[in-house]
């Protein structure tokens, strides 16, 4: 019976190993798996060596959405008056948001084609929740630039809700610019400043319905 | 006839043509309401600095940049750049060694034989090749370092963005600085004019990328800049810390995390209180810190 017992258990952890180790990926692994995906996109996208962004984009964020966290990287970035936003206004924020960071940064996407990405050793220990994933971007006759994701622990594994460049966070460094834009005009007034500056019409795809 | 405050700024401005960017740099900080950051007490001054640089660079150095990056090679801008951060390496290894960072002290003087010899004086980067890694500082980081506060942020004309603390370090600096101590004056004015142009031509890729996207140029250029010093003064290690608000947490002013580091005398005023046991007493929230009264000190000022 005992010997039966042992195999039901083996049989069972060797069932349930795979799938938990997948959701599981340790930070930097998945930060190394996200960052040669878009970097294989970015350098082999035909489309997108023709001047045309779409397509690439598009596949970036299949890549990229379901492993970050794009409602604490607003809420980050807009600082206390996020509570001060109506669930619709938060939804328009992260919209306006998210559209004026695509549109920044797909200017830019073909510079990054002889990037290499360098990783630092891992510091954390287990029942860390926040974690800091170092690297540093190398690109030929500059100096690396050195580049840090920050991810916390979700029942959903892993997720990115900062990424530091050269010390300067993503989502900090727009609070007191964000904050000028309430002042002046409301939460409304942010999301029409945003919205001016990424398209209208752009939607977050990660959206929880 | 009544005329309003900016028609009157307006009016103002028309007719000047000559120095015209400084003027429209005067007037704004008049014109402008500037609210109170509390790195930033000297924003209306700043603010005029940053209109009279951005003036500076529309007329001259952006298009020197935008020249000079059209009719050199890449290669030769590697060789360029690969020169200039040779010649800043000794200055980056002593100001290691004032630090107290030996290792990294020793590895950057490293670098400089190794790349003044093998590397062809400086052209070729080989130390880097070798795993010696390049690093960044400056006296102002030795300062830093020292114990001495980085002050109030302040915008020079044609240096740029600085704190009072990294002003201050300038000349130290240049008395370190190969390039400012050429005696030769041609040969110095030549190579601190390459200097420049091939630095400002470094950030016309960023620039392309923020062009349109940036709500207010200044601001982000502040706290871009202060975020970075502090990155560097810590060499990386900056206990970065977020705050979250979907959670009701009173009393809490969120000035106080806009920029992840925190001063030493901060660290200092926290253990401080803490001895105190100030926080229990008042039973305030856990997210009241040192940087929090710090910074709400600041304000009332």
């Amino acid at each position: 019976m005992k010997y039966w017992m042992s195999i039901l258990a083996a049989l069972a952890l060797t069932a349930v190993a795979p799938a938990s180790l997948a959701d599981e990926a340790a930070p930097d692994e998945l930060i190394r798996v996200l960052s040669e995906q878009v970097l294989e996109i970015v350098r082999n996208d035909t489309r997108l060596q023709e001047g045309e962004v779409d397509s690439a984009i598009e596949r970036i964020e299949a890549v990229v959405v379901p492993h970050f966290n794009f409602r604490r990287m607003t809420m980050l970035a807009v600082g206390r008056d996020w509570r001060q936003a109506s669930q619709e206004q938060q939804r328009r924020l992260m919209d306006s948001f998210y559209g004026m960071l695509v549109r920044t940064y797909s200017n830019a996407l073909t510079e990054y084609k002889d990037h290499t990405i360098d990783f630092r050793p891992l510091r954390m220990s287990p029942d860390d929740s926040t974690v800091r994933v170092q690297t540093a971007v190398r690109q030929p006759g500059a100096q690396a630039v050195s580049v840090d994701y920050m991810l916390e622990r979700t029942e959903e594994g892993w997720k990115v809700f900062d990424i530091v460049v050269a010390g300067v966070s993503l989502v900090t460094n727009y609070r007191s610019a964000f904050a000028q834009e309430i002042r002046n005009g409301g939460i409304d007034g942010l999301i029409q400043a945003l919205e001016a500056r990424g398209g209208e019409g752009m939607r977050f795809p990660g959206h929880e319905s | 006839m009544n005329p309003t405050l900016p028609r009157r700024c307006a009016r103002f401005v028309l007719p000047v043509r000559r120095a015209a960017v400084v003027l429209t740099a005067m007037l704004l900080v008049g014109c402008a309401s500037t609210p109170a950051n509390p790195d930033d007490p000297l924003e209306g001054f700043n603010r005029a600095m940053f209109a009279f640089n951005e003036g500076v660079d529309t007329a001259v150095l952006r298009p020197a940049a935008r020249a000079y990056e059209t009719v050199t090679p890449g290669l030769v801008r590697t060789g360029v750049g690969n020169v200039f951060g040779n010649l800043g390496d000794v200055w980056i290894g002593a100001n290691n060694l004032l630090q107290g960072k030996v290792g990294d002290g020793m590895s950057d003087l490293m670098r400089f034989m190794v790349n003044s010899t093998i590397g062809l004086l400086g052209l070729l980067d080989v130390a880097s090749e070798m795993g010696l890694q390049k690093n960044d500082e400056d006296f102002g980081q030795t300062l830093a370092v020292w114990g001495v506060g980085e002050g109030p942020y302040l915008v020079l004309p044609i240096f740029g963005p600085r704190t009072l603390r990294d002003a201050a370090a300038i000349p130290v600096d240049r008395f370190g600085d190969p390039v400012a101590n050429i005696d030769h004056s041609r040969t110095r004015y030549t190579a601190t004019g390459l200097r420049v142009v091939h630095g400002r031509a470094r950030l016309l890729s960023v620039e392309r990328t923020f062009e349109d996207s940036t709500l207010d140029k200044y601001t982000f250029m502040r706290d871009s800049y202060l975020q970075q010093r502090r990155y560097k003064v810590h060499d990386g290690e900056v206990p970065f810390e977020y705050d979250d608000y979907d959670f009701f947490d009173d009393g809490f002013d969120e000035q106080a995390s806009l920029l992840p580091a925190r001063t030493g005398v901060e660290v200092l005023v926290d253990s401080a209180l803490a001895q105190l046991e100030l926080n229990r007493a008042e039973g305030a929230a856990p997210g009241r810190t040192a940087s929090n009264i710090y910074f709400t000190m600041g304000n009332e000022r």
